[in-house]
């Protein structure tokens, strides 16, 4: 043991010091399970003398399904890192269904671009780590399988990362966040890497393990039709603030192509594209 | 402590994290399968090596026949004296390498992940590492005489220098996309250390570990032919006294055929460590 502790000091004098709300996981039963309300509230970023975020005000109802779009380099990566903990921020703060996420830290699971898998551990053991502080408990193994099941892959339990498709180890990343049943999930372009067929399966996919459980997800992609499939509502960012909020009142299971999903695109796409290029150049 | 034993047993149908027992068998099978490529080249330049010596092309007192060499190990083997000479250089490396390379393993872990550690010590260890090793002998004899400690001693300080660098630069270029995910996932110092930051470093550690074994031989060799009294460089510099060629080259090819054994040990370890790695790539379970 007095080597844990030693290696514990050493490490973090060289990988950083630690959020107190990673390393303060959730027990169990502290938070039920479903979604948190996320509140931000004169949200700053800088790094250095450089700003990127400025005073960004956003409610996020609780299981609410929130997109941000933005062309890069806006913000939004910055913003969700900072909702997931990642990073701090310069000014302002972030609440959990009121409370600082000091108070109760509602458990967060953030997807990466990247899936970020253990290449040296198996599916199964991938997905347990999402398990967190949990990860030794009695129902561990059982949380893991069903995980594994809700993305359809349990009969790859056994494998190495490496044998899988990009879209599979994407979809493990996705069971290692659900694992611990999360009542908040940041989705930093999770899809983004993925082929045009393969990302529209992992939509409704996402969708779908979204409604089943109920946390609160906040999804930043640069594919707006992405946004509109999945969004409640779609946040629109641009240089560090928000510039656009519309509710997306479209009934689901949502229709790919349908007109009022086209409708809205186009209005966003105007926003983002302020000076008409884009529409002369499409439209025409 | 607990946490890396508890997590080797855990899941048993499952691939595992690291270590199992069960990963020895097939790891064996396949480094088999690749070896006996491997001896054909040598198989054939000992034939090369049997026919130009018989037919009279390689003067005996230039280099002896291998069916000669093999005649005088059988002689040393019947006396006894190859495998006192064989044990007492195996004990000697084996000491040496234990000390140096759990030293160097410890220093490059410590290093690794500690920027106060790097700074203390890294600038000395480099320092010390371009002293040629074997310069040391005469200072080594004068603290240790001529015993046996002396050459445990090189030994050890030649292996030092591999697995740390080796370790150490391992633990370095951990994807650091992974200790991030980590993190986020709430994973302690500890396990994050066990579970993300060990396991990225052992490729490197492995490459060290092999280096480290080439080493201990090299340096063996040296401090062994300097003032021993057993060993395989001993036998071999009593046999050039006596002009006895045939033990001479023996000992040569003891060194070889001891290096290439020790390498094989390393790399049935790493092969069965690193499964998952792509380059390493066995039949992967359940399917």
């Amino acid at each position: 043991m007095v080597d844990d502790i030693i290696v514990r000091a050493v490490m973090r004098e060289s990988l950083g010091t630690y959020d107190e709300r990673e390393s303060n996981e959730a027990p169990e039963d502290e938070l039920p399970p479903g979604g948190v309300a996320v509140t931000i509230r004169g949200l700053t970023k800088k790094f250095g003398d450089h700003s990127v975020l400025h005073g960004i005000d956003l409610h996020v109802p609780a299981g609410q399904f929130l997109t941000i779009i933005g062309k890069s380099g806006c913000g939004k990566s910055t913003l969700l890192r900072i909702l997931a903990g990642l990073d701090r921020p310069t000014a302002g703060e972030v609440r959990f269904d009121g409370r600082s996420s000091r108070q109760a830290p509602p458990v967060t699971r953030l997807m990466f671009q990247e899936p970020r898998l253990l290449p040296w551990a198996s599916v199964f053991h991938n997905v347990e780590v999402g398990l967190g502080a949990r990860r030794n408990t009695p129902g561990g193994d059982r949380r893991v399988r069903a995980s594994l099941a809700a993305v359809g892959l349990d009969s790859r339990a056994a494998d190495w990362p490496s044998v899988l498709s990009g879209g599979q180890k994407q979809r493990v990343a996705l069971a290692r966040a659900l694992s611990s049943s999360p009542h908040f999930l940041a989705l930093d372009e999770p899809l983004g890497a993925l082929d045009a067929l393969t990302r529209i399966e992992m939509q409704s996919l996402l969708e779908q393990v979204w409604r089943d459980q109920g946390f609160t997800a906040v999804l930043v992609t640069h594919d707006v039709t992405e946004a509109l499939m999945l969004g409640d509502r779609v946040v629109l960012i641009e240089d560090g603030i928000v510039k656009l909020e519309i509710d997306v009142p479209i009934p689901r299971p949502r229709r790919r192509g349908s007109l009022q999903i086209a409708a809205l695109e186009e209005r966003i796409l105007r926003h983002l594209f302020a000076d008409g290029g884009y529409l002369e150049r499409n439209v025409a | 402590m607990s946490d890396s034993q508890i997590a080797f047993g855990r899941f048993p149908t499952s691939g595992g994290e690291v270590l199992s027992s069960r990963r020895f068998l097939p790891a064996l099978r396949g480094l088999l399968s690749t070896d006996a490529a491997g001896w054909a080249a040598p198989a054939l330049l000992m034939l090369v090596w049997q026919i130009t010596a018989q037919a009279g092309l390689l003067p005996a007192n230039i280099l002896p026949a291998p069916s000669d060499v093999a005649a005088a190990g059988w002689r040393l083997a019947l006396s006894g004296e190859l495998l006192d000479n064989v044990a007492a250089s195996a004990r000697r490396a084996g000491i040496g390498f234990a000390i140096g390379g759990s030293l160097a393993f410890a220093f490059g872990l410590l290093n690794g992940v500690s920027r106060i550690g790097e700074k203390l010590t890294d600038t000395t260890f480099q320092m010390i590492r371009n002293i040629p090793n074997l310069a040391m002998i005469p200072l080594v004899i004068l603290w240790f005489g001529i015993e046996d400690s002396a050459r445990i001693f090189l030994v050890s300080l030649g292996v030092f220098f591999p697995v740390y660098i080796n370790t150490f630069h391992g633990i370095r270029t951990v994807d650091v996309q992974l200790v991030e995910m980590g993190r986020s996932y709430g994973m302690s110092q500890w396990q994050l250390f066990r579970r993300v930051i060990l396991p990225g470093a052992l490729p490197s550690i492995f490459v060290g570990l092999r280096y480290a074994l080439g080493i201990m031989w090299l340096t063996l060799i040296v401090a062994e032919t300097i003032a021993a009294n057993s060993g395989i460089g001993y036998m071999a510099m009593t046999a050039r006294e006596f002009m006895q060629i045939d033990v001479v080259v023996l000992s040569i090819l003891l060194y070889a055929l001891l290096g290439k054994l020790a390498d094989s040990v390393a790399r049935l370890l790493e092969r069965a460590t690193l499964q998952w790695h792509p380059a390493f790539q066995a039949t992967p379970k359940g399917r």
